[in-house]
């Protein structure tokens, strides 16, 4: 029990789980592995690895948009993976944090960034509850079709509000104020080997338009923050409650769970993730209109946490990755990207119905296991 | 659910795969015969000496004998069908009280009343002297009221530890803001919940069990699980909808033993039992409904030589030959 390297636990029969392998690690080796994992996001547009680099288009503008899935997937996941709370109608709160960007930094007035997010997340945040507020008393595939229509009814809005630009959408959106505090080199793969090119390099945090691998660092920084929220709301009575509801609605509320305010939390924080990732959509792209804002994009962001497995969050971060990433890794089969997807889903359906990594237990399993453990070698001894 | 395996030994047959409340009672009538020579059932012993009393939740407390609570002319009509009928009866602190009645005769819907999750049409229900009026569910279970359901509603996707979390939660009220920068009152309503809920989990013999999932244990865990989560709210009155069907007369008995023991915590308990015999056994007072009216009312000798009751349980009389 002393001091066990990271090679033995690596050697351990594959029947066990990943994650209890890498729970299994002593604490120094996981956070070293943690800093290493970071570190490799943080470069991974900057390594050029090849194959997964993606040929067509710019990899640090890939990048974030995958960012911006995963964001969205781990807000939604709140909503449909922790609350059981379908809703078909995510978009609209991605609309909302992004037109709100749009129309206080450029359409309407000339704040700064830095003010005007906050503000974009708490306007997502009381569209939430406005939405929330009447629809969260109806349950199952009534919510879905109510949310449904909140989607499409924010972005006819937006198509026949002439302050908020009409069908032209609004451009013109300012970068974010920019830090040029160091340079990161990148990799070239040209000669086979990585040979490190000075030439080519990233500013750290300077928002332009030619380079977009620092907005995929702001992304993916929000993402930290945002999973590390997920992470300490989900443990607490918070997430119980969310669960309980979840998993059986009036035996929750004579259980003492006022289950429709956990609800409409649920609904409001959810809402506030996925403004925040359509104000970093709309802070990038730099022009939005009522077409980035379509449906489908409900559809995907739902996919991606169904795709992944509804309450985990790190399934559903892999359910975005997939969702977000292989369209355009395989832009060549652009033409079938629908008719790949749609076959995609239901080979998953089929195979592995509750998602690519469903929730798991086995870490507080194994805590309380420990625990237990730990007792009775107390009561022997004693 | 594809792997519903069971890491306890050899109780494979009498795991309750309880993925859906309605398959649940399905599978009880055949669950009794299979636990009978159990191994299973030795390990699974109750521990009556942790101590489990009600928390204080701030209810005021009503000595030994007085009334706890009141059900008053209760009527609930559904259309036309008049599901209870000027029902009337009332549980005083501390003893156990059982409801009985044929099939239909309205049991459950009285503890629905009770609890909020149905409106009398026109009555009331007074709980410590005043009328629950049309206070939701969850303020009722804050008062002091707490139930268990006839099929089993444990929230199968969770933990038996969280389950029963999710009942002392009743009483926190730590939110986002606490939860996500741990603040004292996270991290202080999180240690004392867990060690209560573990007392409880120790009380009904299911300590070993914290970390499965619901729907992994066997039924008869389920059925100690769902007491436990009730407890866990700090009731002053518990209510027990049927919690042996689907036992065999040992496991009943061990059960009815169980009860005895929560009353003398300081619980006050009202029973639903369909088996005479056990209702006899373990009440002080019994209450008998039949077709929504309250046909009788006493000790449980009472009841036992009262004509109407018996009439009503072997059907002699001409109208209810059903």
């Amino acid at each position: 029990m002393s001091t066990p390297t990271s090679a033995p636990a690596a050697r351990k029969p594959a029947t066990r789980g990943f994650k209890e392998r890498v729970d299994h690690l002593p604490r120094s080796v996981k956070i070293v592995l943690w800093v290493l994992f970071a570190l490799f996001l943080f470069l991974l547009p900057l390594l050029n690895i090849p194959f997964i680099t993606t040929e067509g288009s710019d990899f640090g503008g890939v990048l974030f948009t995958v960012a911006t899935y995963v964001l969205v997937a781990l807000g939604l996941n709140i909503v449909v993976g922790y609350a059981g709370l379908l809703d078909l109608g995510y978009v609209g709160f991605y609309a909302v944090g992004a037109y709100t960007v749009g129309v206080l930094t450029s359409e309407h007035a000339h704040l700064s960034w830095v003010v005007v997010v906050p503000i974009a997340i708490v306007v997502a945040m009381v569209s939430g509850v406005i939405l929330g507020a009447p629809t969260l008393r109806v349950r199952g595939d009534y919510l879905a079709i109510v949310t449904l229509g909140f989607g499409e009814i924010v972005r006819l809005t937006l198509v026949n509000s002439q302050w908020l630009g009409g069908a032209q959408g609004i451009s013109d959106i300012p970068k974010p104020p920019s830090a040029e505090l160091f340079e990161v080199p990148s990799l070239d793969w040209s000669s086979g080997a990585p040979v490190v090119d000075l030439d080519t390099t990233s500013t750290f945090l300077k928002f332009g338009i030619n380079d977009f691998v620092p907005y995929y660092w702001l992304a993916l920084g929000i993402i930290g923050l945002v999973l590390l929220f997920d992470i300490l709301v989900k443990s607490s009575r918070v997430g119980r409650a969310w669960e309980a509801t979840r998993e059986d609605e009036d035996a929750a509320e004579l259980m003492g769970v006022p289950t429709f305010r956990f609800k409409l939390l649920a609904f409001a924080l959810g809402a506030a993730i996925g403004g925040l990732s359509g104000a970093l959509f709309a802070t990038k792209a730099g022009f939005i209109s009522p077409d980035s804002f379509q449906l489908l994009l409900s559809i995907l962001f739902l996919a991606a946490v169904v795709v992944g497995g509804a309450g985990n969050r790190w399934g559903v971060i892999v359910g975005a990755i997939v969702v977000g990433y292989f369209p355009e890794r395989f832009r060549d089969f652009a033409d079938f990207r629908v008719l790949v997807f749609g076959l995609a889903l239901m080979l998953l359906a089929i195979f592995r119905p509750q998602g690519l990594l469903p929730p798991r237990r086995t870490v507080r399993a194994k805590r309380a296991d420990d625990r237990q453990a730990v007792l009775e070698e107390g009561e022997a001894s004693a | 659910m594809p792997e519903p395996t069971q890491p306890t030994t050899g109780d494979d047959e009498t795991t309750t795969p309880a993925a859906s409340p309605a398959a649940a009672p399905a599978t009880t009538a055949g669950a009794g015969e299979h636990r009978l020579a159990d191994p299973a059932d030795e390990v699974t012993e109750i521990n009556p000496g942790v101590d489990i009393a009600p928390e204080d939740i701030g209810v005021p407390v009503v000595s030994e004998g007085e009334r706890l609570l009141e059900v008053d002319e209760v009527t609930l009509r559904f259309g036309g069908v008049v599901a209870l009928n000027e029902v009337s009866f009332h549980i005083n602190k501390g003893e156990i009280l059982g409801l009985i009645g044929p099939n239909g005769a309205g049991k459950t819907t009285c503890f629905n009343v009770m609890t909020g999750v149905y409106q009398p049409t026109s009555g009331a229900v007074r709980y410590l002297g005043k009328p629950l009026g049309k206070r939701k569910k969850f303020q009722i279970t804050k008062l002091g009221i707490a139930r268990t359901f006839q099929n089993i509603r444990l929230f199968a996707n969770m933990t038996a530890l969280e389950n029963v979390l999710v009942g002392v939660d009743a009483h926190h009220t730590t939110g986002v803001v606490s939860a996500m920068f741990r603040l004292p009152k996270h991290r202080k309503e999180e240690s004392q919940g867990y060690a209560r809920a573990m007392e409880l989990l120790t009380f009904m013999g299911l300590d070993g069990k914290a970390d499965e999932l619901a729907r992994n244990l066997p039924y008869g865990d389920q059925r100690r699980l769902e007491i436990a989560r009730a407890l866990a709210t700090s009731p002053q009155l518990l209510c027990l909808d049927e919690p042996a069907a689907g036992f065999n007369p040992a496991e009943k008995a061990k059960l009815m033993e169980l009860i005895r023991t929560i009353r003398d915590q300081g619980y006050t308990v009202l029973l639903i039992e369909h088996d005479m015999k056990l209702v006899m056994g373990v009440t002080d007072r019994i209450v008998v409904l039949e077709f929504g009216r309250k046909i009788a009312e006493g000790s449980p000798a009472e009841i036992r030589d009262n004509p109407a009751v018996i009439a009503a349980y072997l059907g002699v009389d001409e109208e209810d030959a059903s």
